[in-house]
């Protein structure tokens, strides 16, 4: 085995992990505060990849599609949970399921009016259109490493927002301990439109990143939606540190398995969310059991 | 005859053999309508989707050549039926089953996508309904299940692959590998690749692959340096082949790349410099200097309202095939053997350029070599004369 390309693939394998961790992130708030799985969340990685393909052909600019998906998945999100999820908290899981999934079906339907069903590529800022040598014969975009920064700084905000903020800790209390936030006065209605709206920008935001290196087509969330499951519950459900730590395995995981066990390459993740699960049954940072 | 299994006359024995001879004594009546009723013709194709521009540019020149013969084949008017067959596999079973026995076309022109292909074939293959394929090249259908009834006027997805392989070879490339989608267009151009480059001196490593329609090559392309390599080919169509192209030249490996034709088919403007130099093999080419090009180019860009393209070359010679059988029998589609004769002698003047038929009914052509040069595919050279598809396991012919 080169070492070179082993480089290559764990730079791979970071990239494809942080980028999974943003949608992730997103899936896993939404489940551990309102207790819904919400099937649409793929969706609405797709509409920020539609999002930056739209804005990328008439404006020329990524740099103008991030935060106007950004913007536009806040709004989405405020949108979507005040009209449609907030009056689902308290309905069983089938109609959480049948809502959710008939967002999909809305979404791509939408897609397919407004921009068919083509696939197309997003091209790459011009910016950082150009490659560093990473070794003897391969040379990694420039893009791809801008895109691992971008993750890793919305990790870290995260990580500061829940983990060291006022409101970070009333989210992480409506996750653990529903009751005690209502019996403390604190107004749940609030940090669960919060929630879904930041979940939502996450989306979108992992959509716009991913265009240029995935290009877009129709359901193309679908693929991510059932990975960033993976993550989710090898993570530990509603936990976004989790999310965090099995994204970045995942990335690994999988891209690794792809380049030297092609063989058993869709197999690997799933293997391994099997092995973790049955050594910590509520994930690596499942709180709950 | 209904009675020749069981030897006691029963009454579903005596039902069926009083029907079939209501049935004998209208034969000359059905006949003789199916000689002057107009042919009906099936189009099935994507009318949505992805592929919906590949079935527009195939009806556009069906409907020319028919124009061109003054509206009638053979004698007869001409009816065309159009379905979308969405290019979805699941639902094409009961669209080729609709077109055959519903609207009871005589001949059905379909289709695109490989998997709607095998639905049709299924259907077809019972019915006897006389079908020509205008692109899907899936090689089962003219190798091990090749029908009598079944005719491509495309390609076979071994042949422009088989090609490049044998041109990478005679250029003295002793290492390839073959990076595709995991489906069957995939392995079975890996196949025509790997067979044309060991013929001709080189050495097949790896088909490196990735589940379609998937484009995270990244770890696809990190392998290439440590393969040691000196040769790499790819099928991608459509925006895959577009990513591949770019991803290719940004990660700057010092392996050429090369690729079955549809990898730089329609996506030169959006791969832009990235495409220059690369080589590709296919049976037609843009810039194809023949007058029969010329002409065709220029008339379907009158009637369509763009350029012609490969697949518009399919469609017109699915057309062309077809005429050439009606013609030989005078419309009349009842006279099978001499329908079957003159379509498996056709030779055609194809914009592609010479074309004929193979005895499993696969079409015979040249595969060019291509090089991308300023945003065209130009045409450098012929890859293989005259190339049959081997028609492994056909049982026919």
């Amino acid at each position: 085995m080169d070492i070179a390309g082993l480089l290559a693939q764990l730079l791979n394998g970071l990239q494809y992990g942080l980028l999974l961790f943003l949608i992730a992130s997103g899936l896993t708030l939404v489940f551990g505060v309102m207790g819904i799985i919400n099937l649409a969340h793929g969706s609405l990685f797709m509409v920020g990849a539609y999002t930056a393909f739209i804005i990328t052909s008439a404006t020329g600019s990524l740099w103008i599609a991030l935060p106007a998906g950004i913007a536009g998945g806040i709004v989405l999100g405020i949108l979507l949970e005040r009209f449609l999820f907030r009056h689902f908290y308290e309905r069983e899981h089938l109609d959480q399921v049948l809502l959710t999934f008939a967002l999909i079906l809305l979404f791509e339907e939408g897609r397919s009016l407004l921009v068919g069903n083509d696939f197309y590529s997003v091209p790459i800022p011009a910016a950082l259109d150009f490659s560093i040598p990473i070794t003897e014969g391969f040379s990694y975009s420039a893009y791809r490493f801008a895109v691992i920064g971008i993750c890793l700084l919305v990790a870290l905000a995260m990580f500061l927002w829940i983990e060291r903020t006022r409101l970070g800790a009333k989210i992480r209390a409506a996750a653990e301990e529903p009751e005690m936030v209502d019996v403390l006065g604190i107004d749940a209605r609030r940090i669960h439109l919060t929630v879904f709206a930041v979940g939502t920008a996450l989306a979108l935001a992992a959509g716009v990143l991913a265009a240029p290196l995935y290009s877009v087509y129709p359901n193309m969330g679908d693929g991510f939606l059932i990975i960033s499951f993976v993550v989710v519950v090898i993570g530990g459900l509603g936990s976004v540190s989790g999310a965090f730590w099995s994204a970045l395995l995942i990335g690994l995981v999988d891209t690794l398995g792809k380049a030297y066990l092609p063989v058993v390459a869709g197999l690997s993740v799933y293997v391994l969310m099997a092995a973790v699960l049955l050594w910590r049954p509520s994930g690596l940072f499942g709180a709950r059991p | 005859m209904a009675n020749e299994k069981n030897a006691a006359v029963s009454r579903r024995g005596v039902l069926k053999g009083a029907a079939t001879l209501a049935a004998a004594s209208t034969v000359p009546t059905t006949w003789a309508i199916a000689k002057t009723r107009p042919l009906k013709i099936g189009l099935m194709l994507p009318y949505s989707g992805t592929y919906a521009k590949l079935g527009e540019n195939i009806t556009f020149a069906v409907e020319m050549l028919i124009a061109e013969k003054g509206g009638k084949l053979g004698g007869r008017e001409v009816e065309i039926v159009k379905l979308d067959d969405e290019s979805k596999p699941e639902l094409a079973p009961q669209n080729a089953d609709r077109l055959v026995k519903r609207d009871e076309v005589d001949v059905l022109i379909g289709t695109v996508h490989s998997g709607v292909q095998m639905g049709i074939h299924r259907v077809v293959r019972e019915s006897g309904t006389l079908t020509i394929i205008p692109n899907a090249g899936n090689v089962a259908i003219t190798r091990e299940l090749c029908a009598p009834n079944v005719y491509r006027a495309s390609f076979s997805n071994w042949q422009p692959a088989y090609g490049m392989g044998v041109a990478a070879g005679k250029k003295g490339y002793k290492k390839g590998i073959w990076v595709s989608w995991d489906y069957a267009a995939g392995s079975e151009s890996c196949d025509g690749f790997k067979q044309g480059l060991e013929e001709n001196g080189g050495k097949f490593i790896e088909f490196l692959k990735l589940p379609f329609p998937q484009t995270n090559f990244q770890p696809l392309l990190a392998q290439i340096p440590g393969l040691d390599v000196d040769i790499v080919g790819a099928f991608f169509a459509g925006g895959g082949a577009v990513q591949f192209v770019k991803e290719y030249a940004a990660a700057g490996l010092k392996v050429p790349l090369c690729g079955n034709g549809f990898l730089t088919e329609g996506t030169l403007q959006a791969q832009g410099e990235a495409a220059e130099g690369i080589e590709t093999a296919l049976h037609y080419g843009d810039g194809l200097d023949n007058p029969k090009n010329a002409a065709f180019r220029k008339a379907f860009k009158e009637k369509a309202g763009r350029e012609a393209d490969v697949y518009a070359v399919q469609g017109y010679d699915a057309a062309q095939l077809l005429a050439i059988g009606m013609e030989a029998v005078k419309g009349d589609l009842e006279d099978e053997e001499n329908l079957h004769n003159a379509l498996e002698s056709a030779k055609i003047d194809s914009p592609r350029g010479p074309m004929s038929m193979s005895p499993s009914h696969e079409v015979i052509h040249n595969i060019y070599l291509r090089k991308v040069t300023g945003g065209e595919n130009k045409v450098v050279g012929i890859a293989v004369e005259q190339l049959a598809d081997p028609g492994t396991g056909c049982k026919m012919g």
